[in-house]
């Protein structure tokens, strides 16, 4: 396995921006190789700072409608902050600073006069670890909904029954509900999750490694489940398995030390790369 | 010998030894104070003990124990002496005796041997020889006195009850609306205002307190009637030394043979003795009779203490937790909160004292409570006051665990919670609040067993030796939160250090430490139950 940067000291004034400018990353002009149709997150001139230090360097992407679209690259890469960054999560951390722009659906989401929870309701989540409230399945389910202020019980019924039947899991759990999600097995917590970020009704459903913790089977059920919801949502998906994105996904793109590196069709990125990085990468020689 | 060090099975040793060490002396003493304070109730039979120089003594062997011999050369046999409780205080001056074992010829159990409980001068022991209703000898010689006293006694008692009724609730009744009323007048006289509507309004309720007054004779009299109706009947008992003693039935509470009773009267006699100290009211300067006042004082205190600690230590913690910025005032206000729970508690008794009773509560006097002044209503020891300074003393408990329980909370289920929309007070609200429950329960356990055992503090802010009434009771407002009250604690330390009578009062102490043991048990229990049950509810995944 090569690390091209491995052996290279970082010098008092260096920073991501000098190393980058090594030899093998001359080839520059890093991001989206294609035309995305019917964008629905326009990403611009995304930059990132965890005190100071650079996490995500000039991102430029677009991320289309109704398509599962994988980020991949090696851990620390900054796939996850960017993630994050679309629904505004990262700002829970102290010292975050971020400049650049971020639409979706044309909202600009950095507005200061933009509700925060409001982009949160239309922009779901799905985590690493599964993440249950310590509550019923219904309970659990009905947060989102009873957050936005949905009393009636006839409505909360529907929406709890229609987001289980999404995550398919209404059939192993219809006769429990007001049972505690902690006895469940990891798939079928996960699962629970992805029921409650879609009772919301979101318009895209960030995913941050949803199968890292899961065994094969659990694993492709949540792909499955993929697949199927890609139908009615936009998925973006962080992955550390380049099998996954291949399987899951429409769109994939590699990034490395916080920058874009390549952003294409998946089967594109995998089979017929342009950039050598990401040949490494996809073709396991680092990573 | 090295590798027998580097295995560790030393250093399991000198834990599990440190463990069983503590172990033991708390069982122990919990041993000996059951041992103890429930032997108490327990009557044992009663001696009559002839001694050498053919004196006689009468009464119930307490305790055995070697006589110290310094300087005695070994092989000298072993000398003991015995405890008698003889009662009779009013005739012996003295409750107990102690019996060298040598002196003794003889201990005979004689079967019609009596034990009065009084409610005066402590028990009497003796022989009974007559009955008398009034001036008629009902009945004479012992066994027929016996049957005689057997039939009067519960109807004596049942006076003595409706005595005790009207002494305290209709009487009790009438003194507090005459004291409504003089303390309306009271109001009127030092309002500025029309002079003649205010001296009809006073004299309309002078003539109430002349209406409250005539009942209150009435009361009086019938009151007057029962008691000369109890002291009708007599008991003559004659005690061991042939000294005759004439007193009133209804001065008797129980009345037994206990030679002359089978194993489940004696049980019986047990659990009516035990039922009566945990319901009863105290008699003689608190050495016999109940204690209930000092467990409803000290329940309701801890009650008390507990609704106002949980929602300030919590409210405390969260905000330290949660909202406030990181940084080393944020940190030298965690030590100080650490170190406020070391404080001597007296120093909070005065804080409470300084603060409470006299800035607040000489506050509210002066507000609220003119009409009653120089007389304090809240500037005075009260059971608010003192729950207030426990709750003071405890507060930091609370905060330190809340505080563990909130950090303990995962990032991933806030974030979960954010990742819906949910603001952070919704966060803290829904999911993190219920999350840390168990650990905000601990802390308030810890609170209790802490408020539970504290009395110095109280001493000065509302405890006293006996309280005439509960702080609550029938009358508006019903929660008399300024009544002083009375408290286990103090209880133990009052009936055992200051009270007349130590030697008598022992077996109380330990009855008393058992009870106030029990009753923390019994708090810490509740709460542990609630706690386990949420801890269930709201168990935090972990796969």
């Amino acid at each position: 396995m090569e690390f091209p940067l491995e052996n290279k000291k970082l010098g008092e004034n260096e920073g991501y921006d000098t190393i980058i400018k090594t030899d093998e990353f001359e080839e520059k002009r890093v991001g989206q190789q294609v035309d995305i149709p019917n964008p629905i997150v326009k990403i611009e001139n995304l930059t990132l700072k965890y005190s100071g230090t650079p996490a995500l360097i000039d991102i430029n992407m677009e991320i289309p409608k109704n398509k599962a679209t994988a980020f991949i690259g090696p851990s620390g890469c900054g796939k996850s902050t960017l993630i994050r960054c679309l629904n505004r999560l990262n700002e829970l951390i102290d010292g975050v600073t971020i400049e650049g722009s971020i639409k979706i659906s044309d909202m600009d989401i950095f507005d200061p006069k933009l509700d925060i929870t409001e982009l949160r309701k239309r922009v779901g989540m799905v985590f690493q670890k599964s993440n249950p409230f310590p509550k019923s399945i219904y309970d659990n389910v009905a947060y989102g909904p009873r957050i936005a202020g949905i009393k009636s019980h006839s409505v909360l019924d529907e929406i709890v029954e229609r987001s289980l039947r999404s995550a398919a899991l209404w059939d192993e759990v219809k006769e429990r509900l007001n049972e505690s999600a902690i006895g469940f097995s990891g798939g079928q917590q996960q699962r629970l999750c992805i029921a409650r970020a879609i009772a919301v009704e979101p318009e895209a459903l960030l995913m941050d490694e949803p199968c890292s913790a899961l065994d094969p089977i659990a694993t492709g059920k949540i792909e499955d489940l993929i697949t199927e919801l890609k139908q009615n949502y936009t998925i973006v998906i962080v992955t550390h398995n380049m099998q996954q994105a291949s399987r899951v996904s429409d769109y994939t793109a590699f990034m490395y030390l916080g920058r874009l590196i390549e952003y294409d069709i998946t089967e594109k990125i995998f089979l017929t790369p342009l950039k050598k990085q990401t040949e490494d990468y996809v073709s396991g020689k680092f990573g | 010998m090295k590798n027998f060090w580097k295995s560790g099975d030393p250093f399991i040793w000198v834990t599990g030894g440190a463990l069983t060490f503590s172990l033991l002396m708390i069982g122990g003493l919990l041993f000996l104070i059951m041992a103890k304070g429930l032997g108490f109730f327990w009557s044992s039979d009663i001696a009559e003990v002839k001694l050498k120089d053919g004196s006689k003594l009468l009464g119930q062997i307490t305790a055995r124990e070697k006589i110290p011999q310094p300087g005695a050369p070994p092989g000298t046999p072993k000398r003991y002496r015995i405890q008698l409780q003889i009662g009779n205080r009013d005739i012996y001056g003295l409750d107990f005796r102690w019996v060298n074992e040598e002196e003794i010829a003889k201990i005979d159990y004689p079967r019609n041997a009596v034990l009065l409980e009084r409610r005066e001068w402590g028990n009497m022991y003796g022989f009974i020889k007559e009955i008398r209703e009034g001036e008629v000898v009902v009945a004479q010689e012992n066994e027929e006195s016996w049957i005689a006293l057997k039939d009067l006694l519960p109807r004596t008692q049942g006076i003595y009850k409706t005595i005790k009724r009207i002494g305290k609730k209709d009487i009790g009744a009438i003194n507090y609306k005459i004291e409504g009323l003089r303390l309306d007048i009271r109001k009127l006289e030092l309002q500025a205002g029309d002079q003649t509507s205010m001296q009809a309004n006073i004299k309309s309720l002078e003539d109430q307190i002349e209406v409250q007054k005539k009942l209150y004779r009435n009361k009086e009299s019938e009151l007057a009637s029962l008691y000369e109706k109890l002291a009708e009947d007599k008991i003559i008992v004659s005690t061991i030394d042939g000294r005759e003693k004439e007193m009133s039935i209804g001065a008797i509470v129980r009345a037994y043979r206990p030679n002359d009773m089978s194993l489940l009267n004696k049980a019986l006699l047990y659990i009516s003795k035990v039922w009566e100290f945990v319901s009863g009211e105290p008699r003689e300067s608190n050495t016999e009779g109940g204690i209930f006042p000092a467990i409803f004082g000290t329940v309701m205190m801890v009650l008390i203490m507990s609704i106002v600690v949980l929602p300030f230590g919590v409210l405390a913690a969260l905000y330290l937790r949660e909202y406030a910025k990181h940084g080393s005032l944020l940190r030298i206000v965690r030590i100080c909160v650490n170190n406020l729970a070391g404080v001597p508690s007296i120093v909070f008794g005065i804080f409470g004292l300084g603060f409470f009773i006299y800035a607040i509560g000489g506050t509210i006097d002066n507000i609220f409570y003119s009409e009653a002044l120089p007389t304090p209503t809240f500037g005075t020891g009260g059971i608010i006051w003192a729950s207030l300074t426990l709750a003071l003393l405890t507060v930091p408990v609370v905060i330190v665990a809340t505080e563990e329980g909130l950090a303990a909370v995962p990032r991933a289920i806030r974030e979960g919670s954010f990742a819906l929309g949910a603001t952070k007070f919704e966060t803290i609200w829904r999911i993190v609040i219920p999350s840390a429950m168990p650990a905000i329960l601990t802390g308030l356990i810890l609170a209790i067993a802490r408020a539970t055992g504290e009395v110095a503090p109280l001493m000065i802010t509302g405890v006293v030796k006996l309280a005439p009434e509960l702080p609550i009771d029938g009358h508006f407002p019903f929660i008399h939160l300024e009544r002083k009250f009375m408290h286990l604690g103090f209880h133990i330390y009052d009936v055992g250090f200051q009270s007349p009578n130590v030697e008598a009062a022992k077996p109380m102490v330990y009855a008393t430490t058992l009870l106030l043991i029990l009753i923390v048990v019994f708090l810490n229990l509740a709460a542990i139950i609630i706690r386990n049950r949420l801890r269930k509810r709201y168990a935090t995944s972990a796969f």
